[in-house]
């Protein structure tokens, strides 16, 4: 008995050692939950983002972390859905310590978390798309649509027809059809269009194509009928691709049409065959090839780590969206640990604090081997943007390739106002008194 | 004037798309009385098939094709053999939820075997408008769409033959009036039922590569099932000549409507339009166009 007891009493003291030590081994690891979609009808878009963040992550690993910290993650599947989202977000965020931050790559989803991550101080980045107005870090200060807005891509957009033409005073008198998704997602740049519209004189015509956009010629005789100088496509998934032929089909140029980023990828053209040619589109990326590409290829894809069951899909627009998230992140990490403690795991707080304060400058995007990959940024509590910057690309039958050398600039003034007067709206309606978070 | 026709060309053009979809539901419903559910993932597995056997194996697009018919015939007749005919006797509602569960391990299965990404899938039939009717009315008339509707045509053809020329079509027809007659003069339903099937994955694998070819093979295949429905509902779930007829009407109408009725309510209607207009035939005449009208006696 005095032999079971002192056995017992010895495999206790290993069990609690190991699992002390796991545990320990479990907090030097900075925990993201990844709600990825890699079936369903965004699929494409969803493997080769969230491929792109987990290659990053095994090279910062490979690299030895952040500051010794590395970066630990869990995959959970929401096929682009809210309701699968929110449960995903649900189940991972309380997991291996705690999430340090959270990007769905979907409004629905990200709309569906939006008042939880407030409540359980975890920072949702949303590159690119969900709620414009949550710029403002006073009302939204654990939300941060990092780089660019809709509303700044729209302003980017006229911007560049305006240059196009030969000066914005010249889009008076042009017909501009926008041609979107009949949802949200559709309809979110409409405050900027219509400004622009009454300040510019230009005629814009609205066309909806209802979900998923598989049969449009409806809308594109309507096109062809109006005769517009410039078709703004704001579509996602089949609808792309099916605008593009749709387009070539009716005999209008690829050339003046200038598609969304979400509709500015190898999944929209590639399908779309030669249409495709001439088509352009903006972006947050430069097209291209970067030094962090090139190490993630030999560190990463070199010891079998690589996500991307096809290799020539490295470096591929979603693919290099989803390298500059988490790159953004990582940043965001890293500025955490020079406040709170170096070689630290940092909480979702923590973390807010380090995503309000990046400084992304030409210098550092040298460092991280990316220089030119997106454009500088500097976040701060009125700004969780940090830069509104756009670029265009165009489609030449192979590959992307930038149009504007330098980044594209709407009208931020009016942007910023749209922003301000809508986040008011919201901090109204929910009781939010606007203040920067203390930290 | 002009305006009108293009529109009404391009409606009836889309229209003999979606008829291409809904012959897939007609045939299985009219043989079984099941509402296949899955077709839609069967466009989607066979578009997605043939174009993973060409970047797999390097195949032509012409060899992949013949292999793809095996594949999808060989899947209607597992599907017979593994779900429905367990399910042989039990309520209609029983055999739906199991083409629903069907739909989601095909699409499941699709993309594991095939991955995710999106494809394109080259016909070689160009998607441009026929020079001599732009050049002698002005109206564009895509080449694609035309010879879509010739080869849903032939395909009519063709099961119409099947149908009403040989000796499975007359079983065929046999098995869709009454199972159990059909079996007292012995014919083996079961046999018949996975002809049927295999059928079906024939005009889901053609249907698949016109709206792969037209849109790139993805995902969304699948939600053309959709575009089917209202077709269904207006020419009769065991008509093949009323799938076409109804696919005419609804194709037409959503385009008119969308085109002529949209910009006044703010558009975007041509995704619902055909619901509403099927919803009006169905108080009118609940069997549809073409359907067999059903007689109770009390």
């Amino acid at each position: 008995m005095k032999f079971k007891l002192s056995k017992l009493l010895a495999i206790s003291a290993v069990a609690a050692t190991t699992a002390l030590t796991g545990t320990l081994a479990a907090a030097q690891e900075q925990f993201v939950p990844i709600l990825s979609y890699r079936v369903g009808a965004y699929a494409s878009g969803g493997s080769g983002f969230f491929g792109g963040v987990i290659d990053y992550f095994n090279l910062v690993n490979a690299n030895g972390g952040v500051n010794g910290v590395k970066l630990s993650w869990e995959e959970c599947e929401t096929e682009y859905n809210a309701s699968r989202g929110v449960e995903c977000y649900e189940r991972l965020k309380k997991k291996n310590g705690g999430a340090g931050l959270v990007e769905p790559l979907g409004t629905g989803i990200a709309y569906g978390i939006l008042d939880r991550v407030a409540v359980d101080k975890i920072p949702m980045t949303t590159l690119g798309y969900g709620r414009s107005d949550a710029a403002n870090g006073k009302v939204f200060p654990y939300v941060f649509p990092l780089i660019t807005s809709y509303w700044s891509q729209a302003a980017g957009m006229i911007k560049y027809l305006g240059d196009k033409a030969g000066g914005l005073d010249k889009l008076k008198g042009k017909k501009i059809v926008h041609l979107y998704h009949d949802s949200a997602f559709g309809k979110e740049p409409f405050p900027v269009l219509e400004a622009y519209e009454k300040q510019l004189g230009f005629q814009l015509t609205k066309i909806a194509v209802p979900h998923p956009g598989n049969e449009q010629n409806s809308q594109w005789l309507q096109i062809r009928q109006a005769n517009p100088d410039y078709v703004i496509l704001w579509g996602w998934g089949v609808m792309n691709a099916v605008a593009i032929k749709t387009a070539a089909r009716v005999g209008f140029p690829r050339e003046k049409m200038l598609g969304v980023w979400w509709a500015g990828s190898e999944e929209d053209t590639i399908p779309a065959g030669d249409a495709a040619k001439g088509y352009t589109t903006m972006t947050f990326n430069t097209p291209g090839n970067y030094p962090v590409i090139d190490d993630i290829r030999k560190k990463v894809y070199g010891a079998g780590k690589g996500n991307l069951a096809d290799k020539d899909r490295i470096g591929s627009v979603y693919h290099m969206r989803g390298i500059t998230a988490a790159m953004l992140w990582v940043e965001g990490i890293r500025n955490a640990q020079a406040k709170y403690g170096k070689g630290k795991v940092m909480t979702g707080e923590q973390i807010r604090w380090g995503l309000e304060n990046l400084n992304v400058d030409e210098a550092r995007q040298k460092a991280l081997g990316a220089h030119g990959m997106f454009p500088t940024i500097k976040t701060s509590c009125e700004d969780h943007e940090g830069s509104g910057a756009t670029k265009v690309q165009v489609w030449d039958g192979k590959a992307w390739k930038a149009v504007t050398p330098n980044w594209v600039m709407g009208d931020r003034a009016m942007v910023q106002k749209l922003v301000a007067e809508s986040s008011a709206k919201y901090a109204a309606e929910k009781k939010i008194t606007a203040a920067c978070a203390a930290g | 004037m002009q305006f009108f026709f293009e529109v009404l060309i391009a409606g009836l053009l889309s229209g003999v798309m979606y008829a291409l979809v809904a012959l897939g539901f007609v045939l299985i419903y009219k043989a079984s009385g099941v509402f296949n559910f899955a077709q839609g993932a069967m466009v989607f597995f066979a578009a997605l098939t043939a174009v993973g056997l060409q970047e797999k194996f390097g195949l032509s697009i012409w060899l992949s094709i013949p292999i793809t018919m095996v594949v999808m015939v060989a899947l209607g007749f597992l599907t017979e053999r593994v779900v429905l005919r367990p399910l042989v006797n039990q309520h209609d509602i029983t055999l739906f939820m199991a083409t629903i569960g069907l739909t989601f391990f095909i699409e499941g299965f699709a993309q594991l075997v095939w991955g995710a990404e999106v494809r394109k899938l080259d016909l070689g039939i160009a998607d441009e408008p026929i020079e001599a009717i732009m050049n002698s009315t002005g109206m564009l008339v895509s080449k694609f769409d035309v010879t879509a509707a010739a080869i849903c045509g032939v395909l009519v053809a063709a099961l119409a033959f099947l149908f009403n020329k040989t000796k499975i079509g007359r079983a065929l027809r046999a098995v869709a009036d009454d199972h159990q007659a059909a079996l007292t003069v012995g014919i083996p339903l079961q046999h018949v039922w996975g002809v049927v099937w295999g059928v079906a994955g024939f005009v889901a694998l053609v249907a698949g590569l016109l709206w792969g070819a037209r849109n790139g093979v993805q995902f969304a295949l699948t939600f053309v099932a959709l575009k089917a429905l209202p077709v269904l509902i207006l020419g009769g779930f065991t008509s093949v000549p009323g799938a076409i007829v109804g696919g005419l009407i609804i194709g037409a109408t959503e385009k008119l409507a969308e085109v002529f009725i949209g910009p006044l309510v703010g558009g975007g209607i041509e995704g619902w339009f055909p619901y509403v207009l099927a919803l009006l035939f169905l108080l009118v005449r609940p069997e549809g166009l073409f359907g067999e009208k059903i007689i109770r006696r009390i």
